[in-house]
């Protein structure tokens, strides 16, 4: 009982959220609205028996993405999204995505209620950390692994998109790279002429 | 009682198309962001819902990916943002077209 | 009716926790604000408060009275909303930490000795033999989250919402700078403090906080200070700047940016973010004493207690151990507080590039050298 309030509570909040963020024109509107969506979300995690999860949740998708997300509005310091003066074929395409994906989400809705329910398997432990963390440095170490690769790819990719070059200093490091080469090939040439 | 695994389906579903709908309507890049990880997000949703019923700690694994893969395009693509925000000016998808014509 | 009491027995206790806990964290933070003041005047010769009450007691409270009947002022091209979210957010974010602190061991049958006196009564013996059950082994905490640590960081993580809302709905430059300012030096010295934390988890094994202290537990040279002074300091800075405090309060230098963040906010809005920065402080002074000098434990309490044959005044698990405890517990608190005023009273603030060199040249690779040193260390130890 208690669970399910909480759940349709969170839920309607989460919903709410979500229909604001693509309302609300100000970059910043939506990006409250979706750390909104974010922190309901994270106390149906928590319902769901995954506090882990739930934990994680907050830490990465409310405290560092998305006050990343923030900081770059503030440095931008945009105005409002223009409205789809141009694209006005949009408001269909969307339309027609959106209500394609509804029926979707009432044909599983329905195709799931109507499945025989095995019994809840209420394992307790199964959102511990302990059993999250032994899963994930046995079983699926390998995964772990090219995830912490694709993140360290991503920070230099970050930092290389972001900085400045100094165009003079570009040019030098392209001229001592082209010299560099020349003098190799001339040298290859002499060890050749030898 | 609890709410049954289809009502977490549902209100996945419900946030997936919001997301999506609102990638076609949003015009700027930070916006289209935005509801790229709130759709991200409606998947995990569905992760947990499915680890809890199967008493599986798989999916809750499979979250954890996500939310990585989620950091790691958060940090590409705000960079790619604020380069194209350099050049530009405007951060308005509709402004990327130095490759048109 | 009984079954109605018993199933909202547990809200009850619950809420009657939050409400001590709120009303003690609360009391703390009025006398830390209080405490400063009296001595930073120290530090420079002067006497601080001293008018209202003996020795300037109840300074705060005529503090609070001010900043309730001041004139709230919004300014005209603010973002409304926003403007009125930041504060709550910036509060409520510095309050939820709370409820995982760990305030004290677990008392063993707090009201067993209750039962004897009262068995003979109709209902009211039957409810307090009932009662005293429930309450048998209930942890000094009011929720049992096993990802406490996580929880914390968390939660400190999302109240920079607060300042950086605040900054950019006040529609003023000194503002919008002190808020830009302030994400990006959280947003640097998280890390750093998350990988501090990473070593004591690793020893200890375990998220929860009661967990970590059970593991620094019987002897203070346990304290994980000791194995992990580096993290330890890491932590400490990485703190000061998660708070926004001197050397690291950038977002509201007062020379540079008025008064950064807040400067717009005035009357009980700007006593909202008051309150949220000390509040913040004791959070942070209670994860440095449960992370690195053993929570509520007291060094020797037990052995005097067997020596002096009164276990059942002070042997582990009775109320007075409880309370002792708690004592000690706060009094570790006061000592981290005490530091952070001392701190301010003595050094000068960082420029903002020294604090961004500092904070990712220096503190981030100390701490995952001190990470990796950890992982080492208890390898070797557990083969």
């Amino acid at each position: 009982m208690a669970s399910n309030v909480l759940f349709f509570l969170f839920a309607g909040f989460a919903i709410a959220c979500a229909i604001s963020m693509v309302y609300h024109k100000n970059p910043l509107y939506s990006a409250v609205s979706l750390v909104g969506v974010f922190i309901a979300l994270s106390c149906i995690y928590i319902t769901l028996a995954a506090p882990f999860i739930a934990a994680v949740q907050v830490l990465i998708y409310a405290g560092a993405i998305m006050v990343l997300v923030v900081f770059v509005i503030m440095l931008l310091n945009m105005d409002d999204d223009k409205p789809l003066s141009r694209l006005r074929y949009l408001y269909a395409v969307g339309g027609g995505l959106g209500l394609i994906l509804l029926a979707q989400t009432f044909f599983i809705f329905y195709a799931v209620m109507r499945t025989p329910k095995h019994a809840v398997n209420a394992d307790e432990t199964a959102g511990n950390t302990l059993s999250i963390g032994t899963a994930m440095y046995t079983e699926y170490l390998l995964p772990v692994e090219i995830v912490g690769v694709l993140l360290l790819m991503a920070i230099i990719g970050g930092v290389i998109l972001v900085r400045r070059f100094d165009p003079g200093h570009l040019k030098l490091v392209v001229d001592n790279e082209l010299e560099r080469r020349h003098e190799e090939d001339e040298k290859d040439d002499f060890r050749i002429a030898l | 009682m609890e709410p049954s695994l289809e009502t977490y389906l549902a209100l996945s579903g419900i946030l997936f198309t919001i997301g999506a709908v609102g990638v076609i309507f949003k015009r700027n890049a930070l916006g289209m962001f935005m509801c790229i990880e709130l759709m991200l997000n409606a998947v995990n949703l569905t992760f947990v819902a499915f680890s809890r019923y199967y008493a599986d700690v798989t999916g809750q694994l499979f979250v954890f990916m996500v939310m990585s893969v989620a950091a790691a395009e958060a940090a590409v693509g705000l960079g790619i943002i604020i380069a194209f925000f350099r050049n530009r000016i405007s951060i308005d998808v509709d402004d990327a077209s130095i490759l048109k014509n | 009716m009984e079954s109605v009491l018993k199933t909202a027995f547990p809200f009850i206790v619950t809420a009657a926790a939050i409400g001590a806990a709120f009303g003690g964290v609360m009391m703390v933070v009025a006398y830390t604000v209080l405490a400063e003041r009296k001595v930073l005047g120290w530090i420079q010769g002067r006497i601080g408060p001293n008018r209202v009450g003996p020795w300037g007691l109840f300074q705060p409270f005529a503090d609070l009275i001010k900043f309730i009947f001041k004139e709230d002022l919004t300014p005209d091209k603010s973002t409304k909303f926003v403007y009125f979210l930041a504060p709550l957010v910036a509060l409520t974010c510095a309050l939820l930490p709370m409820v995982v602190y760990p305030f004290g061991p677990q008392i063993a049958d707090p009201l067993g000795w209750l039962v004897p006196y009262v068995a003979g009564i109709t209902y009211v013996g039957d409810a307090t033999v009932w009662i005293a059950e429930q309450a048998r082994n209930m942890p000094l905490t009011i929720a049992r989250i096993d990802v406490g640590v996580l929880f914390v960081l968390g939660i400190t993580s999302v109240g920079v919402y607060g300042i950086a809302l605040a900054g950019w709905s006040s529609n003023s430059k000194y503002s919008l700078m002190g808020g830009l300012r302030s994400s990006a030096q959280m947003i640097s010295y998280e890390l750093a403090m998350g990988a501090s934390v990473l070593g004591v988890v690793m020893l200890a094994g375990t998220l929860d906080l009661k967990g970590i202290i059970y593991a620094q537990i019987n002897s203070p040279f346990r304290w994980f200070i000791i194995p992990q002074f580096i993290g330890f300091m890491v932590f400490l800075i990485a703190a000061f700047a998660e708070t926004n405090r001197v050397p690291f309060d950038l977002p509201e230098a007062e020379t540079e940016l008025v008064a950064g963040f807040h400067t717009e906010y005035s009357a009980l809005k700007f006593a909202l973010f008051f309150m949220a920065e000390y509040v913040n402080m004791f959070t942070v002074s209670v994860m440095c004493a449960v992370l690195f000098l053993g929570g509520w434990y007291v060094p020797g309490l037990d052995y005097i207690a067997r020596f002096f044959g009164v276990q059942w005044l002070f042997g582990v698990g009775t109320i007075g151990y409880a309370l002792i405890s708690h004592a000690g517990f706060i009094f570790k608190i006061c000592l981290f507080l005490f530091f952070y005023i001392w701190v301010r009273g003595t050094l000068p603030r960082f420029r903002f590039d020294q604090l961004m060199n500092f904070g990712w040249k220096f503190l981030l690779p100390v701490a995952l050298a001190n990470v990796i040193l950890t992982i080492v260390v208890v390898y070797f130890l557990n083969s």
